[in-house]
Order: structure tokens, then C-alpha cells, then sequence
């Protein structure tokens, strides 16, 4: 016998190996609507599995919650059941020898604090309190609700044209959605089950850009109804677009000189161009409502008066207002916030950073535009400070490694102290504390000083990205209900108290993403019509080519690729690449069609009309 | 047209025809469970698995198109294991204690397992012990439910109700009640359509065949039976008689030896109604300003709950007249027990009616006005009066036709298509235009309104007045007619409304068959036997002169206010 060997896996590890990533993707895929008794149950049943079987409270204790759960799932179970699971997986978690018993203890007793009562509704009733009602991941998990399969199985046909069609149904900024949005629509995607999620952004942006003209679209007849629609960023212009469709005479009210919002003012054009965006916005404009740019409600026009003089008011404003980081010397010179910077970008004055060295502060999504714009204005420097980690960067992972990639250096785990100024006001450095990463809190793991001194760090910018508020003040006053600054709507997108007065998009939600503001515009343009007195429908003519069988072997995604870093860092021009018709027919083929195959087809799978 | 090849057979479809029927184009079959053509189309089963070639999957045929050169084959080794397994599966999990069971014999899942030779089942049994409580007219046997989702769709998608939903999900998933837990509290309709598309016997009447004969084993009980007008278009199928042979005078016959004293036609009633009804809604048309119209028919319970559960708003236009059953009963007690002379409440009286609301309708109290009891004892459906028969060791095929009894045995045509949707309508048009004209139209002079089309209007001259009236049936024709009357879209006189597709012949109590809808060739009998009839117009039954002669004085009397006319707010639906 060797007194050391090296170990090689046998080949049932390396089977468990694959099953682990197996179960990983489907963890990650898991469909909405799913009852969380039965999951919880079959995840302790893992947890069982991994015990070593040494200590009770793991050995006996974990299958003992099983069956307690199972019973729950059977309708058997006693009232007191919940009881008794919270009890025997607090012993557990307290008295289990190591990780794998406590962890799984863990488990149990955030089911029984999460979803009593559902546990409850099983022991009385039999019945789960999760409803399956949207049974197409995408389209459930896209707050806009596109018919994500139809429009795949069009691309898959070669019907381009048709296939942004139908995204207009339900999302009217399909150029727009197919540069930058978030794609939630992608998260628990079915085909993860198989490989990977489809690419359903980059087939979207593939479509768009084979359309030709922006076809306009059929109105109903007039109904002599006037709305007002406050910002013309993506959830007015959505609402805009939608309520003039069902015949209304609408009115964009936007505060600055051009149309976008947020899209315009807020988004660099290397990631959305402006060409795109003005295709875009002058194709919605063909639905015929009218856009007065520079003035503003609340300050060149009054609230009140758009009240009076509109059967209904949209009041989507989006989140422009610039947050302080709230350290010394933030009124220096060169201190600039993110809002201010991209804005004048969006109305095409471009600064000239050449030879500065800038500091960005922030850790998300907007925090890499203005870092990424930075350095193709020119900057020496560019480094992005943020005093968590860089895995805890609320940035999409793709945006800080593009950063990076870019030639920004991210600081992580400095927190800004104070800024520093020379002689004349102006940014001379920031001063930095080093963090030591700490107990998790909320889910993430906070920073807290580490035992060292702060320092400075030499600069000639401060970028500062730490969030955006809304300029609400003049609605307030009016007396529409606030929420911490944002607009306090109802679900339905209705103000209270406040007839005909709706809002939606990032002054209702604070900043969050196009998608979600377009959804808002939907939402309000359905609810504002059936204020009115109308129930005008949103519809398509167009037909779906016949289901296709297939196997759907395993295969790869087609992923995005972008012009080299080297390259585009120089410019604003658009820095990802298109997929080509062959990648785009490939990638359409590896869709499930999760609207006919599965619960599909028996309910939820397709809806035509809104 | 796309090329396929089926089976090693080559042939030309038209382009998006499912495997299904491609193969059945070629002459193939190919076993199916859960689908139900048009209702259910969801390959939940996967009994009708297919292989193609070039494809490691199987492909269920019920909801899979062809494409172009694709190469079918629905018999490989593959393909009958899978099925196999599959069947086996759907059989672990059901109680098929097929001796006792209400569908043994006419079971597509027993059928199947009979036809794929499974002996025995693989895998360990796991049958769901979960059972309804209470004694509502519809019953769910949850240990035999084989989740193919047929009941939801159907209640969805053409009943409009709603009623059936998937509760859990993963291995949990069954089919139950939706939105509440208990099916009386639900706003179900009683049309029992869930049962006739049900293909195996999760789904059935409550059994009420033991009632009967108890009390035609009590010798101090007179037993009455009344039998509906769709009765005669299904009640011999089961036993493989044609409907020519089906008569009603040879289920009179077998009824006779299963041991009922009495055995009447609800047509007489059915004639009754139209007395009341008519002479109710021209009183309404005269009264246009204050009187709700559309008067709607109310002869039907299903539509009378689903009215009431749905749309209130309506209950004002419903017909104050009791539906034909209900009349029977209030005379069959009062009327036919003077000229019996005994005590009414030595009457039982029975309906065999083709429908599961009428069980509810008989025992609401409202609507017992002869005597105090129930007007209507006991309601059997079509099948149970199958049932009823076969216990009595009653072969149909063997005996002979024997004469309804009298007076309530006589009907006239009129009365006789009450069972087909349009059917109460014409009727009542023949004897309205009577009524109003002074003589009688020709008796087809209203045929406009038969016909299976969902929702038929038609305009009818009444003397000077243009009558605007509409039929649907199906509930969710009925849903799309009120929602229509409620956004002013249409406006009508008279308005007939049966539950069930097709009308009482497509009820929810006729004989089941699998897959078919027998609604149209079951309507098409009771036509056949108005036009061969000599009564054809209710007005003119001898019975129905002389009940109003010697008893009623004429319709809508005092008299016949208190037996033959209810109000509808007496009772609540859920």
C-alpha cells in the first residue's frame, strides 16, 4: 500500500456530479405557481439524503419532518402539525452536530414562518393556496405579459415583420426592449431544464432590426375622450401609444427638450442609440398622439389644470432626482451625479474628460454607465469604488464585467468617507475607508470598517451613482397621496380619491426597469379606457405557423458577442452585435413552445387580446 | 396539403390536421383517453402517443399537426410500451373496483385496459381516499379520477360555470371545486354535462333508484310515474333498441313490470305549460310597459340556477310558470288524486327526466303546493331509469308496447319537442298565434327555430305585432345572450334558454357516449314524431280542456296560480 494516493472519482460520483448540475438548472427554472409545501417537503427529502447518518437530530429529525409534511400534503395531518414541525426543526437546528442537520432545520422552520398558511389550508381543506394560472414562464414573468413563444415561433419562421407585431401588442417599445431590457422573461425559462435559457432579448433585437418601416397602427374610432399624459419616458409614451390606439385624444406632456425619459436621459447610447430610439419613438407617435416638449407640469402648466381640462391624467415622471452620498465635501467642484452627467449626454453635450482621473461611488447598473461613458469621454482613470463586494454589485454581472472590460477598475470594499478640495473648490481626491466583509443582513453580507486607516485616493471627478428620487413635489402639493416621495397608486394604476387621475412607471415603483414602466403604461392605458366608459380591446390578426414536434436535444445558447473592448471604449456607438439570421433561427429553434406543450395548452398559454 | 406516411400508408392532408385524424384518414386508430374533440385537446394522457421518425420523443397524436414527409408509426414497440405504461399508471392510481362501479361497461379506461390486454398493474396501488360528503344531486368519486380534465373544460368552455378546477400541483394534483370547497356551495348549474363527458365514473347522479323502489314495495303508496319528452330519444340505447323501438309505450310496459302503479307522459304537462306560459307572456307583451321582457323560459332548473347564481338581474324576466315536471307533480297531487279519490299524500310521485337539476328542482320547498309533500317525490335520470329497469330483470327488447294511462298520458307534438332546444319555443309560438289569431297556423309555420346553431334569432308575426324571439342552448351561449341583452347589443320578446347543448336531449342524465354528442340525432326523433302526430298543438289535448273545464277554469286562474306558478326569489342559489 502507498502511504498517499491520488483519489479519482468513481463513475457514480461523476454521475451525481452531472445529476447535481441537473438539479441545479431545474432549481433555477422553477416554474411559478408551484405549491411550496411540496417543494419544501422534497427539498428536505435532499437534505435527508445528505445526512451521514452519525447524529439523531439529522438521521431521525429530518425524516421525521418529511413525513410531518407529507401527512400535511395527504390532508392527515393534525391542526397542531405546524406546531410540531416549527418545534422538532428548532431542536434540530439547535442541537445538530454540524451544517447539514442545522442547515436543513433552517430550511423547515423559514417554510412554517413563510407559508403557515398554506400548511393550514392543506391540513383543512386538502387544498394548496398557490394557484397555477400563468403556466408560460416568459410570458408570467414578463411584467408586460409578451407572447414570448408566439413571437419565437415567427423569428423560427422567418416572419420578422409579424413577430415585432405581435411584441407591439402587449409592449410597444420592442426596438428599445431588444437593446437593454433586464429580460425577466429569461429567469425560469424551461429550456434551463434542458441547457439554457433561450436568448429571447437578443431574438427580439434580431427581429426589430429586419423590420422596415414602423407599420402604423389600426385606431379605433374617435371617442372624443381627452387624456393627459405627464413624462414622456417608456411608461407614458406605452400608455400614450395604447390609449390612442383605442381612439383617444392624447397628450405627451415631457419637461425636457426631446422625448425618452430615462431611455434618452438616462441610458448611454452604446448600449441604446439614439437612432434606434428615435425609430422607435417616432414609429409610436404614428398611433397619433400629440408631444409638447419643454414644459413642465407643476411648474409651466398646473396640475390642477390638466385635471380640469382632461377626461384623465397619466402621470408617469419617472425618478430624475440626483441622491447625495452624504459625506464632506460634496459640494465640490467635479462632483457631478449620474443623473446630470447622462442627461446632457441624452441632449448630445458630450464633456471632455481627457487626461481626468474619476472616481465613480455606487454598485449598480447605473454606477457602469457612468463609469463606462467616463472612459469613452476620454478619462485616464476610471475606478469604481464600492464598499460591498463586486459579487454584491446590484449591477447585471455582464454590465461590471463590460466595465471592467472597458478599462475601469472596480475598488470593492472601500466605503467614501469625505471628498477633498484644493484651493479652488475644486475635486482634489476621495478619502476611503477600507471595509472588512460582514455578517449577511437582508440577504447580502454587510461591510464594516476594517481595523486600518482610511486613505486618500487622488482624483480630478466624482461620479456619483448612488440612486435617484422623484420630483413629486408638485403633484403633493395638488394633494395626490405620496409614499416616501414616489406616487401612491393602487394596483390598477388609479390614484385614490383622485377621479381619472392614474400613475405608473418609476415614480410609483422608485427606479426600477423599462419593462416594468411600459407594463405600468399598459396597465394605466387599460384602466384609464375602461374609466372612460370603453372596453376597447388590444389585439393581433396574426397567426401562428402549426406546432412543431421535436426532441430538443441539449444544445448551446447563442449568447451576444460585442465589439472588442479596445475598440468600442473609443466611442458611442452601439457596442453589441446583432445576431445573425443563422444564430437567430438556430437559437428560435431551441424554444419548447411552453404556450402549446405542457399545462399550455390547457390553460393560460395563449391570450390573444388585452 | 402536406404528405404523410401513417403506418407504412402514404397519404395527403391538409396542412395543421392533428396525427389523430390524419390517421384515422388512413384508416388507422389510434386509442385516446383524456381527448374529447373541440372540449379537451391537451395530451394530458399520453395514451395516444405516436412515433416519428427521426425523433427519440413520442408525439401525442391527439394535438400534434402533421408536417410535411413526416413518417408516422403508431404501433411500434415503443409506442405500445409507452401506452402500456401509461394506462398502468392512470390504473395505480384509480379504484377500479369495476363490479360496483356506476360506468362498468360503458368505461373508456376499462375499454382500454380490455384493449391494450393489461392483466395486471406494475406498479404499487395509490388510489385517492378522499370522498364527497352530503347528498348533493352531483357526486365526485375522487378514488376514480383519472385527471384527464375533460369536466373543467367542458364546464368552462361551454357550460360557462367555472365550476371545476386543477387544486395542487406535482403528485398532488387532482380536479375539484374551484374557489370553494364544497360543490353545493358553488354556483354549479346541476346540468351534468361534467358526467356525460366524464370517461370513466368519477363523475355521476346521486343514485336514487333504491327511493323508488322502496316505495313501490310499500303497499300503502300509489307510485306515479311521469316520463319526459328527451326520455324517448335515449332510454333504449343501453339496451341496444333503436329509437323506433324505443317507444314510450314500450318503456311504459317495462315501468309497468318494474312495479309502477301509474305511468303518465310529462308531454300532458309539458302541454300544460305551454297554457300558462303563453297565456303569461302575451299578458306581458300587453303589458309592455311595466311586464320584464324577454320573457325567458323557465321549464329548465339548469338554466333557472345558472340564472339565478350568475345574472339576478334577470330572475324577473324568468316565467313564473313551473317547468312541465313540476306541474306534472302539483296535479298528479291535487287533480289526478280527486279523480282517484284518495288522500294525495298516498301519491308517489316519480319523473324520469334526462338531467340532474330536476333532482334539485323536486325538492325545493317552493315549489310543493298540492299537498304539502314534495309535488315530485323522487327525479330519476335517464340512465338510472336504465338501471331501475335491469334490477326489475325488465328486458325491453322482449315485451311489448302498452298504453300510457289516462287522463295525464296524453300529449300532443307540441309538448313532445320540448326536449330539443327551440322545441318549447315553437311550441309555444303555435299556440300563441292561436291564442291571438283565433285559428291555428300551419304547425311547421315556426320550424325556424330548431336547429343546433348556439344562439337563433327570429322575427315572427303575431297579428300586428312583430314578435322578436331568440333560442340558446348551452350555457355558454346563454352567458353570450344576457351579456349581449345587458349592453343593449340585442333585444328580443321571448327568449327560450336550455342548459344542456342540444336541449334536455343532450342532457346530463341521457345514456353516455364516449366522445359523441348525440344532441342532434335525438333531436331529430322527437321532430320525426311531432310531425307523425295528430295533436300537434297543446290547446287542442283533450286532457288539457278538460283539466281546465273540471278543475284549473283557465290559465292563469286563481287555481292555477297556486299549483302551476312559483316565484323564483323563494330560494337562493350559493
Amino acid at each position: 500500500m502507498s502511504r498517499l494516493s491520488i483519489v479519482s472519482p468513481d463513475r457514480a460520483a461523476e454521475t451525481v456530479e452531472t445529476l447535481l448540475q441537473d438539479m441545479e438548472r431545474r432549481i433555477r427554472a422553477n416554474q411559478p405557481g408551484i405549491c411550496p409545501v411540496d417543494l419544501a417537503a422534497s427539498f428536505l427529502r435532499v437534505c435527508h439524503a445528505q445526512s451521514c447518518g452519525k447524529c439523531t437530530p439529522c438521521r431521525v429529525g429530518l425524516g421525521k419532518l418529511e413525513a410531518l409534511l407529507d401527512g400535511v400534503l395527504k390532508g392527515e395531518a393534525s391542526p397542531s402539525a405546524p406546531d410540531l414541525i416549527e418545534q422538532t426543526a428548532r431542536s434540530i437546528f439547535e442541537s445538530a452536530d454540524c451544517a447539514i442537520g442545522q442547515e436543513a432545520a433552517r430550511m423547515a422552520l423559514k417554510c412554517v414562518a413563510g407559508f403557515r398558511e398554506d400548511l393550514e389550508s392543506h391540513i383543512r381543506y386538502g387544498r394548496c393556496l398557490a394557484v397555477q394560472n400563468q403556466p408560460v414562464p416568459c410570458v408570467a414573468l414578463c411584467p408586460a405579459h409578451v407572447d414570448i413563444p408566439g413571437y419565437v415561433s415567427l423569428i423560427k419562421d422567418g416572419r420578422y415583420a409579424d413577430a415585432v407585431n405581435l411584441i407591439r401588442k402587449d409592449n410597444p417599445l420592442p426596438v428599445t426592449c431588444g437593446l437593454i431590457c433586464e429580460h425577466p422573461c429569461e429567469e425560469r425559462c424551461r429550456r434551463t431544464l434542458v441547457d439554457a435559457p433561450i436568448n429571447i432579448r437578443g431574438l427580439k433585437r434580431f427581429a426589430c432590426e429586419q423590420e422596415g418601416e414602423i407599420p402604423a397602427p389600426k385606431r379605433a374610432a374617435p371617442t372624443g375622450k381627452k387624456v393627459a399624459v405627464v413624462g414622456g419616458g417608456p411608461s407614458g409614451l406605452t400608455a400614450a401609444y395604447y390609449l390612442s390606439v383605442m381612439g383617444h385624444d392624447v397628450t405627451v406632456y415631457e419637461q425636457r427638450k426631446q422625448l425618452g425619459g430615462m431611455l434618452r436621459y438616462g441610458i448611454p447610447s452604446y448600449r441604446l442609440p439614439r437612432e434606434a430610439l428615435d425609430r422607435e419613438i417616432e414609429g409610436m407617435k404614428k398611433a397619433g398622439f400629440k408631444t409638447v416638449c419643454g414644459v413642465s407640469v407643476g411648474r409651466d402648466i398646473s396640475v390642477k389644470s390638466l385635471h380640469n381640462d382632461f377626461d384623465a391624467v397619466y402621470i408617469a415622471i419617472g425618478a430624475h432626482t440626483d441622491r447625495k452620498i452624504g459625506i464632506p465635501g460634496e459640494d465640490a467642484k467635479g462632483v457631478v451625479s449620474a443623473v446630470d452627467m447622462l442627461r446632457a449626454i441624452g441632449d448630445g453635450e458630450f464633456p471632455d474628460y481627457a487626461g481626468k482621473r474619476v472616481v465613480v461611488i455606487g454598485g449598480g447598473n447605473v454606477a457602469m454607465d457612468v463609469a463606462r461613458s467616463a472612459v469613452r469621454l476620454g478619462a485616464e482613470r476610471v475606478t469604481v469604488a464600492y464598499r460591498r463586494r463586486k459579487s454584491d454589485m446590484t449591477a447585471l454581472p455582464e454590465e461590471v464585467e463590460g466595465a471592467v472590460a472597458d478599462g475601469c477598475e472596480i475598488l470593492e470594499l472601500h466605503a467614501p468617507v469625505s471628498i477633498t478640495k484644493d484651493a479652488d473648490g475644486k475635486v482634489a481626491g476621495i478619502v476611503l475607508q477600507p471595509q472588512i466583509v460582514g455578517p449577511v443582513k437582508w440577504g447580502r453580507p454587510a461591510p464594516e470598517n476594517a481595523d486600518c486607516d482610511p486613505f486618500t485616493f487622488a482624483c480630478d471627478l466624482v461620479l456619483v451613482a448612488v440612486g435617484q428620487s422623484i420630483d413629486s413635489g408638485a403633484f403633493g402639493e395638488y394633494g395626490i397621496p405620496l409614499k416616501r416621495g414616489s406616487i401612491a397608486a393602487l394596483e390598477s394604476g388609479a390614484v385614490k380619491d383622485f377621479d381619472g387621475v392614474f400613475s405608473g412607471g418609476d415614480c410609483v415603483t422608485g427606479p426600477a426597469t423599462v419593462i416594468r414602466a411600459i407594463a405600468g403604461g399598459k396597465t394605466a392605458a387599460a384602466n384609464i379606457d375602461e374609466y372612460l366608459g370603453f372596453k376597447h380591446e388590444i389585439t393581433t390578426d396574426i397567426t401562428l405557423p402549426p406546432v412543431r414536434f421535436d426532441d430538443h436535444a441539449p444544445m448551446g445558447r447563442v449568447n451576444m458577442t460585442e465589439r472588442p473592448a479596445a475598440e468600442r471604449s473609443r466611442d458611442f456607438a452601439l457596442m453589441e452585435h446583432c445576431m445573425t439570421a443563422e444564430e437567430a433561427h438556430r437559437e428560435s429553434s431551441r424554444c419548447l413552445s411552453c404556450d402549446h406543450f405542457g399545462y399550455g395548452c390547457f390553460k393560460g398559454g395563449r391570450e390573444n387580446k388585452w | 396539403m402536406v404528405n404523410v406516411t401513417i403506418d407504412g400508408k402514404t397519404l395527403q392532408v391538409p396542412e395543421n390536421t392533428r396525427i389523430l385524424d390524419a390517421a384515422r384518414q388512413a384508416g388507422v386508430n389510434i386509442p385516446t383517453l383524456c381527448y374529447w374533440e373541440g372540449i379537451n385537446e391537451i395530451g394530458a394522457c399520453r395514451v395516444c402517443v405516436v412515433e416519428i421518425e427521426g425523433c427519440d420523443k413520442l408525439a401525442a397524436a391527439c394535438n400534434t399537426p402533421v408536417s410535411e414527409g413526416m413518417v408516422i408509426r403508431t404501433n411500434s414497440k415503443k409506442v405500445r410500451q409507452a401506452r402500456r405504461t401509461n394506462v398502468e399508471l392512470i390504473l395505480s392510481e384509480h379504484n377500479f373496483e369495476c363490479a360496483t362501479c356506476i360506468r362498468s361497461g360503458n368505461c373508456t379506461l376499462q375499454t382500454l385496459a380490455k384493449e391494450l390486454n393489461i392483466r395486471e398493474v406494475s406498479y404499487p396501488r395509490n388510489v385517492p381516499t378522499k370522498k364527497q360528503a352530503g347528498d348533493f344531486p352531483l357526486v365526485r368519486d375522487y378514488s376514480k379520477c383519472i385527471k384527464c380534465m375533460r369536466c373543467i373544460q367542458v364546464c368552462d368552455k361551454i357550460q360557462a360555470s367555472s365550476v371545476w378546477d386543477t387544486v395542487n400541483t406535482g403528485g398532488n394534483t387532482t380536479v375539484d371545486v374551484r374557489g370553494v370547497y364544497k360543490l353545493e356551495d358553488s354556483k354549479c348549474a346541476l346540468c351534468g354535462q361534467c358526467i356525460t363527458h366524464c370517461p370513466v365514473g368519477a363523475l355521476h347522479e346521486r343514485d336514487d333508484v333504491d327511493k323508488v323502489m322502496a316505495a313501490i314495495d310499500d303497499p300503502e303508496k300509489i307510485t306515479v310515474c311521469q316520463i319526459a319528452p328527451a326520455i324517448r330519444t335515449a332510454w333504449g340505447e343501453p339496451f341496444g333498441l333503436s329509437p323506433e323501438e324505443a317507444t314510450v309505450e314500450r318503456l311504459c310496459s317495462g315501468l309497468k313490470l318494474a312495479g309502477f302503479d301509474y305511468v303518465f307522459d310529462t308531454n300532458f304537462s309539458a302541454d300544460l305549460t305551454i297554457m300558462e306560459e303563453g297565456s303569461e307572456f302575451l299578458d306581458r307583451l300587453q303589458h309592455k310597459d311595466s311586464a320584464a321582457l324577454p320573457l325567458f323560459t323557465s321549464c329548465c332548473p339548469g338554466w333557472v340556477r345558472f340564472v339565478k347564481a350568475h345574472y339576478p338581474e334577470f330572475v324577473p324576466n324568468l316565467s313564473t310558470a313551473k317547468s312541465p315536471q313540476q306541474m306534472f307533480g302539483a296535479v298528479a297531487k291535487s287533480y289526478y288524486a280527486e279523480i282517484l279519490g284518495v288522500d294525495p299524500q298516498k301519491i308517489f310521485c316519480v319523473s324520469i327526466m334526462p338531467c340532474l337539476a330536476k333532482k334539485h328542482e323536486c325538492a325545493i320547498p317552493a315549489l310543493n303546493d298540492a299537498c304539502g309533500d314534495p309535488d315530485v317525490d323522487i327525479s330519476l335520470t335517464t340512465r338510472e331509469c336504465g338501471r331501475l329497469l335491469q334490477m326489475n330483470m325488465v328486458d325491453p327488447a322482449a315485451i311489448p308496447d302498452r298504453a300510457l294511462d289516462m287522463p295525464l298520458g296524453v300529449g300532443s307534438g307540441a309538448g313532445n319537442i320540448f326536449g330539443a332546444t327551440g322545441g318549447v319555443m315553437e311550441a309555444a309560438l303555435r299556440t300563441a298565434y292561436a291564442l291571438v289569431m283565433g285559428k291555428n297556423p300551419d304547425p311547421d309555420a315556426f320550424r325556424a327555430v330548431r336547429g343546433m346553431d348556439g344562439w337563433k334569432e327570429c322575427t315572427f308575426a303575431l297579428g300586428e305585432t312583430e314578435l322578436k324571439i331568440a333560442v340558446a342552448h348551452g350555457l355558454g351561449n346563454a352567458e353570450k345572450l344576457l351579456k349581449a341583452l345587458k349592453a343593449g347589443e340585442v333585444s328580443y320578446d321571448f327568449v327560450e334558454i336550455m342548459a344542456c347543448p342540444g336541449g334536455c336531449v343532450g342532457g346530463g342524465g341521457q345514456p353516455i357516449h364516449d366522445k359523441a354528442w348525440c344532441a342532434p340525432a335525438r333531436a331529430d326523433v322527437l321532430y320525426k314524431q311531432d310531425a307523425n302526430m295528430a295533436l300537434r298543438f297543446s290547446h287542442e289535448n283533450p286532457s288539457i280542456t278538460a283539466i281546465y273545464r273540471d278543475y284549473l277554469e283557465k290559465p292563469l286562474s286563481h287555481r292555477a296560480h297556486e299549483l302551476l306558478h312559483t316565484d323564483h326569489t323563494l330560494w337562493e342559489m350559493p
